[in-house]
């Protein structure tokens, strides 16, 4: 039976390496330098590339070496998730493809995160193609969401980061359940200079989004957001923050609907922020 | 389901089946905002009850694992189980029966019923006969049943279907419940109010006289250990235990995927069905029985063993693992797409995350326009899975049934849909760096186009604003800042 996998804690990032505590860590605290392979996603690829920019300029500060393997496309979850597995499994093949040289990958997406480790070998062992479930199940041990990468692999919770806003932060479904990413981002938002981290209620209950259920089920889908709309509000934050763009896009799609003047910022944009402005 | 079955609603709809798909069900049920403070208050009572003594148990996560080594056992050793538990049945005294579907289960029970010479008979709060229309096909038959479960029999007075499966009147206030008690019960005082203890001291009288009554009773099980021949129900009202004991005939309908093993798994069964069920530590009432026990209880048993589609489930390598449920309803009570809609919307006896992977596969229609719809009725949030006391992993089973349901849709059909072509079309750039790069500065040209013209956004907009493509996208960026440098 694998029917534990498909929350499975399954990954072990590589081992923490051991660094004194105090002040953000660059390169120069490390004896080797890290390299990454930044799996954008898609979404960020095309519609939101200042998180893609943001995450960049976060990692070089912290000393780590970013590649972007140009190959690269998608993760497959909208096709599987959609109940197209069969057209899926070409966009699975060619993201196994295209990091298959990295040795570490890191993306800023819970969601693309799980479909990594929890989707994609599934997919390819189900159509038969065992070689390719046998590599994508090793790529999935050597992909990390970006909060892992940095309390896990960086360890690394003060980023240096500086952003006087109250901001609330929503748990991702994906990031909360597949992954089990905790507390992770708190920990990275509460070590932030000037931001007040106020907590929302009724956090762990889904937008909504749900990816192509808010477009077969959009009045389903509304309703849960509307629900999430008002605890956000509720909260008096300026800012509401996760780490996946797809649920962001969702409750950004809601908050500008209402003209609330809150804005949805992905992690990586407040952690890469060292000024004073949003 | 057979012409003129069990099922006695026009054309295709029945217990398992609603008329319409789910997402036009759920848009009507959303507009009741009655329903939806009633389903807000109550999953959000039974959530925290649940959360309070699943916490106090330190070794829940092993209990679950226990739950799914012994559930999924079950479903693994079925026919030699069922074949064991027949054997021990019929020794103690009581009678097998083995019903394909819906409607040769609800004939053998009328036929039980009908010996007897019986015109009423009890019921006792069960799926399984809500699942084959048993009330329906008693009443065609002339013989009255009388749902004996508080919650059940609320949903009868009203001539209404069950919304939960644990909870069937979940959909109910209590001033509602006034009012159907004091039209329906002539025990139901004048100036009677909508105090719970109240409503339930009304019913308690109405069914009293029932139960000193009637000579049968029907019940479905909890769970049927095959190594000694037991039936067990559980139950918080004290209404099973009459039923169980003392009518003089008792017919036991059970779906064959409830059998388990051994005694001793119901050590492990009886911790997780309360407290994921009700949110209690152990519920009121425990019933067990083996058999005819001479000159105590029911002289007369039959055992009625509904397949009703779950053998054609158990051939699906990854469906198959549905028929692990326990019928707590935990994964209900946590959906945030359940607390919204309520039960109904899902057109069948068997509604939220695990209704909507069990009731495709036990109709075996997957291509049906109404429960092929119930796959894709959830955000796969993954807060089923988290709440299952047998790990039945909800999400991966309905992405499965997903792919199942198109597959379905797609046969005999040409040409291809157009959302299976825009998805291939998809595909094809997704599958692929620079298209999708060629895709992302057409996006960008294209970033006045009038979205709302395409009918699957137009309803997205309605209340959300989709993002303006940016200027550049990322992948332009970085071959625009960082070529030859990396």
């Amino acid at each position: 039976m694998e029917a534990a996998a498909g929350h499975a804690r399954a990954i072990r990032p590589p081992a923490r390496r051991a660094i004194p505590d105090g002040g953000p860590r660059s390169a120069a605290t490390r004896v080797t330098r890290i390299r990454v392979a930044l799996l954008a996603t898609c979404l960020v690829d095309t519609l939101f590339p200042d998180v893609g920019r943001a995450t960049v300029r976060l990692l070089e500060r912290l000393g780590v070496d970013v590649d972007f393997p140009s190959g690269q496309a998608c993760c497959g979850q909208m096709h599987v998730n959609a109940g197209y597995p069969e057209q899926a499994l070409a966009i699975i093949r060619n993201h196994v493809a295209a990091f298959s040289g990295a040795e570490l990958v890191v993306a800023p997406s819970g969601s693309c995160v799980g479909a990594v480790r929890h989707q994609q070998a599934r997919v390819a062992r189900q159509a038969g193609d065992l070689a390719l479930a046998r590599d994508a199940e090793a790529l999935a041990a050597r992909t990390l969401e970006l909060t892992e990468l940095l309390v896990d692999v960086l360890a690394i919770e003060d980023v240096g980061a500086r952003f006087p806003h109250r901001v609330t932060y929503h748990p991702t479904c994906h990031a909360l359940r597949l992954l089990r990413v905790g507390d992770r981002p708190r920990r990275l938002l509460s070590r932030v200079r000037g931001l007040e981290l106020v907590e929302l209620g009724d956090a762990e209950v889904c937008c909504g989004f749900g990816g192509t259920f808010s477009v077969a089920n959009p009045d389903v889908s509304a309703a849960m957001l509307g629900d999430k709309l008002s605890r956000v509000l509720a909260t008096g934050a300026e800012v509401v923050t996760a780490v996946d763009v797809s649920c962001l896009m969702h409750i950004a799609g809601g908050l500008s609907r209402l003209r609330t003047g809150v804005r949805a910022m992905h992690l990586a944009e407040i952690l890469a922020t060292t000024g004073d402005g949003p | 389901m057979s012409a003129g079955g069990p099922a006695g609603r026009s054309g295709a709809h029945g217990p398992l089946r609603g008329r319409e798909p789910f997402p036009d069900a759920a848009r009507r049920a959303l507009a009741d905002t009655q329903l939806r403070q009633n389903l807000a208050r109550a999953t959000r009572t039974i959530r925290a009850r649940r959360a309070e003594v699943v916490g106090e148990v330190p070794d829940w996560e092993a209990l679950r694992e226990a739950g799914r080594a012994i559930r999924a056992e079950a479903t693994q050793r079925l026919p030699e189980l069922l074949e064991t538990l027949e054997a021990q049945v019929v020794a103690r005294g009581g009678t097998v029966h083995w019903a394909r579907d819906a409607a040769e289960a609800t004939r053998v029970v009328v036929n039980c019923v009908q010996a007897t010479g019986a015109r009423e008979v009890l019921k006792v709060k069960s799926m399984t006969t809500q699942e084959i229309g048993l009330n329906t096909a008693l009443e065609r038959a002339g013989i009255r049943p009388v749902e004996t479960d508080l919650a059940e029999l609320i949903v009868q007075l009203a001539g209404d279907t069950p919304s939960h499966i644990v909870v069937p009147a979940i959909h109910r206030n209590r001033e509602e419940i006034r009012q159907l008690f004091r039209q329906h019960l002539p025990e139901a005082p004048a100036a009677l109010g909508d105090d719970p203890q109240e409503l339930a001291a009304v019913a308690r009288r109405h069914l009293r006289q029932k139960f000193l009554r009637a000579p049968v009773a029907i019940s479905g099980v909890n769970f049927a250990v095959a190594e000694t021949g037991t039936l067990v129900v559980v139950e918080s009202e004290g209404n099973g235990r009459m039923c169980l004991t003392l009518p003089s005939t008792l017919v036991t309908v059970m779906g064959i995927e409830k059998v388990i093993p051994r005694w001793r798994d119901l050590d492990v069964l009886l911790q997780l069905l309360p407290r994921s069920a009700t949110g209690e530590r152990m519920n009121p009432y425990t019933s067990m029985w083996t058999g005819v026990t001479p000159g105590d209880g029911p002289q007369t048993f039959h055992l009625v063993l509904v397949d009703g589609g779950r053998s054609r489930a158990l051939a699906d390598p990854i469906g198959r693992e549905a028929l692990r449920c326990i019928r707590c309803s935990a994964c209900l009570n946590v959906c945030p797409v359940f607390e919204r809609v309520g039960g109904h919307a899902y057109g069948s006896v068997y509604p939220g995350p695990i209704g909507a992977i069990l009731t495709p596969q036990l109709t075996g229609r997957p291509g049906d326009r109404v429960t092929g719809s119930l796959p894709f009725a959830s955000t796969l949030c993954g807060a089923c899975l988290d709440a299952c006391p047998v790990l039945i992993d909800i999400p991966q089973l309905l992405v499965h049934l997903r792919g199942v349901a198109r597959a379905g849709a797609r046969q005999g059909r040409r040409p291809p849909s157009p959302s299976t072509l825009a998805m291939g079309a998809a595909a094809w750039v997704m599958a692929d760096g620079s298209r999708l790069g060629w895709a992302g500065r057409a996006a960008r040209l294209g970033r006045r186009l009038p979205a709302a013209g395409l009918p699957p956004l137009a309803r997205w907009l309605r209340t959300r604003d989709l993002p303006t493509p940016p200027p550049e996208t990322f992948r332009a960026w970085w071959a625009r800042t960082r070529r030859g440098r990396s």
